[in-house]
């Protein structure tokens, strides 16, 4: 039956029995490493692949850094040959409803949106994440916009979005993000129309 | 007045027990008269806040330098475990009137999932409160933890005087216990649904 | 007791949810839909099976006075182990079950089993009590779980059955406690209606 509770046999037990726990998580956790990448680096391209139009490049490798009133977003090119066929904006808000919602934007060459995907968020589930496709048709009515003529704010605040029942929050800072990620794409579609130019 | 804002958010708005549905075994458990509620609170109370600062210190004086962050939660729990056997040995000590009057709750809150759980938020959620968000500074963590485990106490002594009111009501045999106990608490919680929106 | 009524007596006879009444916070935090609430349920299976396949493989080498504080370093170091397994295989869910997952540590049903069973018996019986206890809680929470996304949002496993939303309160926080309250009196008035 269980050992004697002296002084020495507690801590000896303790400290061994950390002591094994703490290397079994380090081995474990370097074999792990790899795969938790890799899982990140999946939910990013697949990200990706579901926003803009089909592409033959490796949009991850190609990324670039935005500034954006002094906030950087990550912005992936999607190309097919030489051709720009749109970008994917990696862009967020901080005005969600638990906090801050990362979404991917991708755009087409005309501007228009082509599609949403939520990266990351901490809203009510049953409610706030309906913004993610496929659980409502909240991230819809943004497919084929151009933010042009198609004013990125909900119905309540005078624009054109539908908001999710009861989690008009989230569809503020849902707005709130693709309108960043515009912005960037307006920055990026600028420098690539200077780059045409020059070249010709 | 970000303190401010921080208490109202943890004690009403995203009250830890009706909203976030920590610290549950404790509200269903030790909620049956106000007296041992409050107890319990206190106890709460009193560990959550040296809990998370000591937690706090682990994590960005020991765990991120090392940079062995996959230790956290065995770390935590660890920290938390030891601490309250300490308060127990200095309670004892120090103030046997206190001892006696939280005593029997400490052994207890090692496994209320608040604890850690507020441990574990503090070092890993951004807030932003009124400002762009950013992740809570030592201050900040401590008096979150005492605004947390105040709407804890909040909580169950609210729920203590429903449950006592509620032994002399004559409720139908299924629903008697827990059941009706669980309801009431729906109902509480709705309450404070309430508060949604103010911060 | 057989080995198949170690493996039964969770789900009915000593459910941990529906009778003891333990693991309380995941219970009411997680079952937003069925799915999470299977989820964590099964996660909690795991770390269940294989802290008190440990700890009935420990328990006689380990001095009483610190029989609790080694138990809980072991069951977090494997609540680290499901951490990185789900953040690698099953990224989206752990996403969503969160805080919940790093808190199994302080569930009591784990740290209850490992006193209350793990440490009086043999390995395989151990293992088998922690299918046995995990399958109960896995049932309780997919049912649970089933039950509020239906009513909250008039689907089941994410197969919307009906246009809409639901009762929306359902997937909020009071809808878990009110849910879970109606759920143990049918489940009291089945257990009564068998015995």
């Amino acid at each position: 039956m269980a050992k004697e509770s002296t002084l020495k046999n507690m801590v000896v037990t303790l400290t061994l029995i950390t002591l094994i726990a703490s290397s079994v998580l380090g081995v474990i956790y370097a074999i792990t490493k790899g795969p938790i990448d890799a899982a990140q680096t999946a939910k990013i391209n697949s990200a990706i692949s579901k926003v803009v139009p089909e592409f033959d490049n490796d949009p991850s490798a190609d990324k670039f850094q935005k500034e954006l009133d002094g906030k950087s977003y990550i912005v992936y090119p999607a190309k097919k040959g030489s051709d720009i066929v749109g970008y994917a904006v990696e862009s967020f808000s901080t005005g969600g409803f638990g906090g801050r919602i990362v979404i991917m934007v991708g755009f087409n060459a005309d501007g228009t949106i082509n599609n949403t995907a939520v990266l990351s968020h901490a809203e009510t589930p049953g409610l706030g994440d309906k913004m993610i496709e496929g659980k409502s048709n909240f991230s819809v009515q943004f497919k084929g916009k151009n933010p042009d003529d198609y004013k990125l704010l909900v119905k309540k605040d005078g624009g054109d979005v539908d908001a999710i029942t009861a989690s008009t929050i989230t569809s503020r800072a849902f707005c709130d993000a693709v309108t960043s990620a515009w912005e960037v794409y307006k920055l990026c579609s600028a420098d690539t129309g200077k780059k045409e130019v020059t070249n010709e | 007045m970000e303190y401010i804002l921080i208490i109202i958010s943890a004690v009403f708005v995203n009250n830890i027990l009706l909203s976030q549905f920590l610290g549950v075994c404790p509200f269903l458990g030790v909620s049956n008269k106000v007296s041992t509620a409050a107890g319990m609170a206190g106890a709460v109370t009193f560990v959550m806040a040296v809990a998370t600062l000591a937690t706090y210190m682990i994590q960005y004086f020991v765990l991120v330098p090392l940079g062995i962050e996959f230790m956290q939660t065995i770390a935590f729990i660890l920290v938390i475990a030891g601490l309250v056997q300490m308060v127990e040995i200095i309670l004892k000590k120090v103030s046997p009137s206190l001892y006696q009057a939280l005593g029997i709750y400490l052994p207890l809150i090692t496994t209320n999932c608040a604890v850690l759980g507020v441990a574990i938020i503090v070092v890993s959620k951004e807030f932003a409160f009124g400002g762009d968000p950013h992740m809570l500074n030592l201050a900040q963590s401590v008096v979150f933890a005492i605004a947390n485990a105040l709407g804890f106490g909040l909580a169950m002594i609210l729920f203590a005087g429903l449950r006592e009111q509620l032994e002399l009501a004559n409720v139908p045999k299924e629903f008697k216990g827990m059941p009706i106990a669980l309801i009431t608490a729906g109902i509480l919680a709705l309450s404070f649904m309430g508060f949604a929106g103010l911060v | 007791m057989s080995k198949l009524g170690l493996i039964t007596k969770g789900i009915i006879k000593e459910n941990p949810t529906f009778v003891l009444l333990l693991g309380m916070c995941p219970t009411l935090g997680t079952t937003t839909s069925a799915i999470n609430g299977m989820g964590m349920g099964l996660a909690t299976m795991f770390v269940l099976i294989l802290s008190n396949l440990a700890i009935s493989a420990v328990a006689n080498v380990i001095p009483g006075k610190v029989r609790i504080p080694s138990y809980i370093v072991i069951i977090a170091a494997f609540v680290t182990v499901l951490q990185f397994v789900m953040q690698a295989f099953t990224p989206g869910l752990y996403e969503t079950l969160g805080l919940f997952i790093p808190l199994i540590v302080v569930n009591c049903i784990v740290l209850g089993r490992a006193e209350a069973f793990a440490s009086k018996n043999g390995a395989l019986d151990s293992a088998l009590d922690g299918l046995g206890i995990g399958l109960g809680f896995t049932a309780a929470l997919t049912v649970l779980g089933m039950v509020r996304e239906l009513l909250g949002s008039a689907s089941i496993f994410g197969l919307k059955l009906i246009e809409g939303d639901g009762i929306l309160v359902f997937v909020l926080a009071p809808g878990a406690f009110i849910a879970l309250g109606y759920l143990l009196v049918l489940f009291n008035k089945f257990k009564s209606k068998i015995s």
